[in-house]
């Protein structure tokens, strides 16, 4: 097993070559008059059109991480893993409206990260900063966790070692990407983009079309499924939900649209667009996208059918569900397409790492270095410590995988994706209105991010014989308020971030009126109610690059 | 360049084609169509249905996308009255 597929090496190093050189050709594409500007290294000049936007955008969300743990979610317990299709069809008509305002600001002041806009909305270093930290806290685990897809991919080819010789092909091709990222900045991602976005088409079109056939059809699939759930003893599996897991199922769905855009690296792709109709066709695109993602989940239970068995992680000693894919496409496939599939999840780990990192980059750079160490610094210099910043979050990504248990990343990833929720308020909300105060954004976010915490910290996981952060499925019967226990005896099961969200936005409220109250000064806000409409063509407009 | 605080409105332009963009939400809604009858090509109701569900959210977003493509939600900063924001704007 752990053998060395020698064709599938050879595909899938020569496509790895290829989006090698595109990497560092990008750096020319479309190039402005300086690299030297985080409008540019950042946000690749602020003027992708529709075409570039959807690659990059699709490129950046739909990871390599989600294609191979949303079917492997599916192998282990059925229907709940399937929450990621309807999260990706609310996601899009729930942002349509905030992210053009989001853009407009952005564009009309030269904002990077949703936290410059923060510090604009409301002049509190403290919230931006907040904010900035929730950002990178949040993402370091998501760029592990690309890592981890990576590597799925390569133990299938057979580089399947222990120890460090098992890491070390992801340390090299991780020590490219950080190169030629360094090199492009943001242009690098969004042209690697096409090539990924591409395979990944024809790769998944061609499975969901050649396995059902193979595996005697959708029918003989479903039935396999149901027939393992059956025989396992967990009662929250099944190809149907149950009535304990739909309110999660909802939740789960419902928070993890809220949050998507609310990661820096969604806030990235989307304010190098040129403007308000490259969004809008992008949100009705988009969904391209989750339609590929429903087929491929599917294949989680193609591979229950195909009796597929989860590759056993040499370093780890344990059978890793995420290799679930990779060995679907190893054993029913030739050779030559399982390399193709196989690099399609490869570079499908780089683009959004790249994107990730210069998202976490800019948070690093304008949130936290210009607030606090270098308060004039020149657009050159904000670039230079951006890229320096660059290299510092992937190898800080690359340390997590080599020293820590990989486990460890999804955990965090988990925790990650409550953490970022709880910057809604502040960022979302902001967009329409200030009439939450300030004070009141930083108490919801300190009670949402602490009750989220303990809250993940308490849910077992009885499958893996865990006493912590088991998943992110809370019992409405654990849900206690200093006592108070308003769901007592419910199995009902809920998603913890929106639980967190709804204390969050209470505190706020709370805190708001209180501020109000006493007449607590809510800081300036620089941004004008025409910036929030602002669109390219506009006479007047803010040039890309500008001085600050 | 600063401006006055918080005491302006939202600058709130608001298009009742943005409403289409509720709809799609009715995907939570999961006792709809948590439930294998009727199937479609061996596949459970479950799945399908929520194929399907692209397509309705895709069809809102597209309709909302050509009612409000070219309509401004506010005139451009160039506007004459808008003369003292525009000085602001380009003061940045």
């Amino acid at each position: 097993m752990s053998d060395l597929q020698v064709p599938e090496l050879i595909i899938f190093c020569l496509l790895f070559l290829v989006v090698t050189v595109l990497g560092f050709v990008a750096a020319r594409w479309r190039a402005g008059q300086t690299l030297d500007h985080l409008d540019e290294w950042g946000l690749g000049g602020r003027k992708f059109g529709s075409w570039i936007t959807w690659f990059l955008i699709g490129g950046d969300l739909y990871t390599a991480y989600t294609f191979v743990a949303v079917p492997a979610l599916l192998f282990g317990a059925g229907a709940m893993g399937f929450f990621a299709l309807p999260y990706t069809i609310i996601a899009y008509p729930l942002v349509f409206l905030p992210l053009l305002r989001l853009w407009s600001v952005s564009r009309a002041h030269g904002y990077v990260t949703p936290a410059d806009f923060v510090r604009g909305r409301y002049g509190s270093p403290l919230l931006a900063t907040l904010i900035a930290i929730t950002g990178i806290v949040a993402t370091m685990p998501y760029i592990a966790l690309q890592l981890v897809g990576l590597e799925a991919v390569l133990r299938s080819m057979g580089l399947n070692a222990g120890g460090f010789l098992g890491h070390l092909p992801l340390l090299i091709a991780f020590i490219i990407l950080a190169v030629y990222t360094y090199q492009s900045g943001l242009r690098a991602p969004a042209l690697i983009a096409f090539v990924k976005d591409l395979l990944i088409y024809v790769v998944i079109l061609v499975a969901v079309i050649y396995l059902p056939v193979r595996l005697g059809g959708w029918d003989s699939i479903f039935t396999a499924a149901e027939q393992k759930f059956a025989e396992t003893p967990s009662p929250n599996d099944g190809v149907l939900l149950n009535s304990n897991n739909q309110l999660q199922y909802a939740t789960l769905a419902l928070g993890s649209a809220l949050a998507l855009f609310l990661y820096p690296h969604s806030v990235t792709g989307v304010l190098a667009s040129r403007g308000r109709n490259v969004l809008k066709r992008n949100m009705s695109a988009l969904p391209a996208y989750s339609l590929l993602l429903g087929l491929l989940a599917l294949l989680g239970f193609a591979a229950i059918a195909a009796g597929t068995e989860p590759l056993i992680n040499q370093a780890t000693g344990n059978p890793d569900t995420n290799t679930i894919v990779p060995q679907l496409f190893h054993n029913e496939f030739p050779a030559w397409f399982a390399g193709i599939a196989f690099a399609a999840i490869g570079i499908g780990a780089l683009v959004p790492a790249a994107i990730m990192s210069i998202a976490a980059a800019n948070l690093w750079t304008r949130n936290i270095y210009k607030e606090f160490f270098k308060r004039n610094a020149t657009p050159a210099e904000e670039a230079r410590q951006a890229k320096f910043a660059s290299l510092i979050v992937k190898f800080g990504a690359v340390a997590f995988i080599l020293f820590i248990d990989p486990q460890f990343s999804i955990d965090l990833q988990l925790i990650g994706g409550v953490m970022i929720l709880q910057t809604l308020p502040a960022v979302a909300i902001a967009l329409y209105t200030r009439w939450l105060h300030r004070w009141g954004l930083v108490a919801g976010w300190i009670v949402g991010m602490f009750w989220g915490m303990l809250l993940l910290y308490n849910i077992p996981n009885p499958a893996t014989g865990r006493a912590h952060f088991g998943g992110s499925a809370l019992a409405l019967d654990k849900l206690n308020i200093f006592g108070w226990q308003p769901f007592a005896g419910s199995t009902v099961q809920i998603y913890v971030g929106i639980v967190a969200l709804i204390a969050n936005l209470l505190v706020a409220v709370v805190v708001t009126l209180i501020a109000r109250g006493v007449k607590a000064f809510n800081g300036t806000d620089t941004t004008e109610d025409a910036d929030y409409h602002v669109d390219e063509g506009d006479e007047n407009l803010r040039p890309v690059a500008a001085g600050h | 360049m600063a401006a006055p605080t918080g005491r302006k409105g939202t600058g709130l332009h608001f298009s009742p084609w943005n409403l289409l963009l509720i709809i799609p939400f009715w995907i939570l809604l999961t006792p709809l169509f948590n439930r294998s009858d009727p199937t479609l090509w061996g596949m459970p109701f479950f799945y399908w249905f929520q194929f399907v569900g692209i397509a309705i959210g895709v069809t809102c977003t597209v309709v909302v996308y050509f009612a409000t493509k070219d309509r401004r939600a506010v005139a451009p900063l160039s506007r004459p009255t808008d003369v003292d924001e525009l000085d602001e704007g380009s003061a940045r």
